[in-house]
């Protein structure tokens, strides 16, 4: 493998972690907050859907952008309501939640476009174009770095640089503000906050939404960046990847990103080649696709480090009376 | 404590919950420009018109009723196996292996041992998950999630590139010996001089599903066992304290949920498909939740919720035919059962708690 074609890998890595950073880090916000949400996929699924959908019939890859948004909020919304109000299982509901996005998305993508399922590929500006960072084209002559910055750091669409700049503003809202605070709070010991005169069921519901938001992001991208318009079930498990990644990470946003950046590797690299030698031993390429779930099973059965999640995750929270 | 009376906790609750979600899925179709009614009316006389749309009803819910009762046995120790349907998977792998690699005299032996295979290899990727959460504390559902995805790769690993015959490009086993071909319902039922559809794909395993569920709810309702892990699964704390051990029971419930999960391979794999082919769960697994939930996790539910879906399966293959409404009408209608009776039980429970209350103390 010569440095070009490592390159090539690693840009086509940050393309596909970006749909997971996303999702990953909604997944923390909900998490964190003391709502487990297995509904990521259908959230991604529902914002893929309607983000191509709008924007192509209105021709703009921002309309589509927040009409995605709105989707996935709708069904965080749905998770809400089943999780806070109605206290009932947060399981559950995240998988009543696939279900509902990954038919309804067919089911209305064949009324509006009959085309079996899916959107018309989108085109133009009705999807997000790669930007060149300045001066790419002048430096891609340098050595080492010239290549480095114009092949991997620049070209990429505007939302892989909006999910690496949401990693450390992630991480300060979640550690530094007093937002942050409340909502780990919130996902430790509610009682607690509740004592000190805070709403837990607005703090949850502020952290919901923020979820919906970032896995709208990630649909829009997945439907408008890394491919154009939507088909059937296009997020084939990303959001479970993202959930992976989020366990993985053991629900600190840097090492989301580690982790999300490790799988998007992965997937680039199993896109690419079919088997891979490793001192003569042959990887097989379902390995690859594996990988990231054994890996998380790993993290999970404690024998890398402990993944211990959110102490009331999980939990309907009752007042007392 | 009891504020519901037990008919109203068994029959009134699913029975409002379901006619919720139809309703919702009734203004799905009317959304989509079709007519619900019509839509309803197509799927009755597709699924339940003929002995061939009874035929698939019945085939689809035996997968079901596998599934369901998985679910079911995990419920009543607490636990969420998310993982049926790589526990099935497996199952089919079981299946394949003991359908191919004996020469079985005849297809009642050849049944039981593919029971086997599918019960030891389903409960053994039950097993993994259960053993981690009994031992280390990782999350079953996570776990069991996880297990689905990997069981899915392996799969997909072993037809490309060990099952699959040489010089065919369809990455699946060879078919079954003659030997190992199950009779089917209009055999089984042709013999009593009832007729019944040649063509459709029910099959013997029908009469396995309903004495599974029978022997579930002897399991759990009529032996220590089951009573451990009821009591497991009212109050983990009050269990220990009873002299129960939580890690027993975490690995025989999921043992015994993961092994009926294999067990559905005898229907689709051995049964159906004679063959064992990509998918060929085909999202049963998941079904099996709604079963569960809808079902109360009592084989009687299980048995009722499961032809239900069996119906909406057929019925909706009819519909995606004959109309212009997709099959994925039905993974709403899925997805909306779930909400309602799972997420979503508050939403009926409360209000009706609040009737029967006021009915009460108008009475004292």
């Amino acid at each position: 493998m010569d440095f070009f074609t490592l390159l090539q890998i690693l840009d086509s890595s940050v393309r596909l972690a970006t749909p997971l950073i996303f999702a990953a880090l909604a997944g923390l916000f909900s998490e964190r907050a003391g709502i487990f949400d297995i509904g990521l996929e259908g959230k991604m699924l529902a914002s893929a859907f309607l983000a191509a959908a709008l924007a192509y019939t209105s021709g703009s890859v921002w309309i589509g952008l927040i009409a995605g948004t709105i989707a996935s909020l709708l069904f965080s919304g749905i998770h809400g309501v089943a999780s806070i109000t109605f206290r009932g299982n947060q399981l559950i509901s995240g998988v009543a939640i696939n279900f509902l996005a990954s038919g309804l998305t067919v089911l209305v993508a064949q009324h509006w476009f009959s085309q079996g399922g899916r959107t018309p590929s989108l085109s133009g500006a009705a999807r997000f174009n790669p930007i060149e960072l300045p001066w790419a084209e002048s430096f891609k002559d340098l050595p080492f770095f010239g290549p480095v910055y114009y092949e991997l750091i620049s070209g990429h669409t505007i939302l892989v640089y909006v999910a690496l700049i949401l990693v450390p503003l992630s991480w300060w809202v979640l550690f530094r503000t007093t937002f942050g605070l409340r909502l780990r709070a919130v996902g430790e010991n509610p009682a607690a906050v509740d004592t000190a005169g805070i709403s837990v069921a607005r703090t949850r519901y502020l952290a919901i939404i923020i979820c919906g938001l970032l896995c709208g992001f990630s649909g829009a991208y997945l439907a408008t960046g890394l491919s154009a318009g939507f088909i059937k079930d296009m997020s084939a498990g990303r959001g479970y990847i993202a959930l992976a990644a989020l366990i993985f990470a053991k629900w600190r946003p840097w090492y989301i990103l580690l982790a999300c950046l490790l799988f998007g590797f992965l997937e680039a690299i199993s896109n690419r080649y079919q088997n891979i030698d490793i001192f003569h031993i042959t990887v097989p390429v379902q390995l690859m696709q594996a990988l990231p779930y054994i890996l998380t099973v790993v993290i999970l059965a404690g024998f890398i480090g402990k993944a211990i999640p959110p102490k009331a995750g999980g939990e309907p929270y009752i007042k007392e009376r | 404590m009891d504020i519901l009376p037990k008919w109203a906790e068994v029959i009134l609750i699913p029975v409002v919950s379901l006619i919720l979600s139809f309703v919702i899925s009734a203004i799905v179709i009317i959304a989509i420009g079709e007519d619900p009614i019509a839509a309803l009316a197509l799927m009755i006389d597709g699924a339940l018109g003929s002995t061939y749309g009874w035929g698939y009803t019945l085939y689809y819910a035996t997968n079901f009723i596998f599934t369901g009762l998985a679910v079911s046995v995990a419920f009543h120790a607490k636990m969420f196996n998310i993982g049926g349907e790589g526990q099935a998977t497996l199952g089919g792998l079981g299946v394949a292996l003991m359908c191919l690699h004996f020469n079985w005299p005849h297809w009642s032996l050849a049944l039981l041992g593919a029971s086997l295979g599918g019960l030891v290899f389903g409960a053994f990727w039950a097993l993994v998950p259960a053993y981690l959460q009994a031992k280390r504390g990782s999350h079953i559902v996570i776990t069991t999630i996880m297990f689905n995805f990997i069981a899915a790769s392996l799969l997909n690993y072993l037809l490309v590139n060990i099952f699959r015959p040489d010089g065919s490009m369809d990455p699946a086993t060879k078919k079954f010996p003659e030997a190992t071909h199950l009779p089917t319902l209009h055999d089984v039922l042709g013999s009593f001089g009832i007729p019944f559809s040649k063509a459709a794909p029910a099959n013997i395993c029908f009469f396995v599903a309903i004495c599974s569920c029978f022997l579930v709810w002897v399991l759990i309702w009529r032996t220590r066992l089951g009573y451990e892990i009821r009591a497991f699964g009212h109050s983990e704390s009050a269990a220990k304290y009873g002299g129960i051990s939580t890690h027993k029971i975490i690995l025989l419930s999921m043992v015994l949920s993961g092994g009926l999960a294999g067990m559905m391979a005898i229907n689709n794999v051995m049964g159906e498909a004679e063959r064992l082919v990509m998918n060929s769960v085909e999202g049963a697994g998941f079904i099996g939740i709604a079963v569960a939930l809808m079902g109360r996790s009592h084989p009687i539910g299980v048995f009722l919720a499961a032809v239900l879906f069996g119906f909406l399966y057929q019925g909706g293959a009819e519909l995606a035919l004959w109309t212009s409404i997709p099959r994925e009408l039905i993974i709403v209608i899925q997805a909306l059962v779930i909400l309602f009776t799972g997420a979503l039980d508050n939403l009926v429970r409360m209000p009706l708690e609040k009737l029967f209350l006021n009915f009460k103390l108008r009475n004292l």
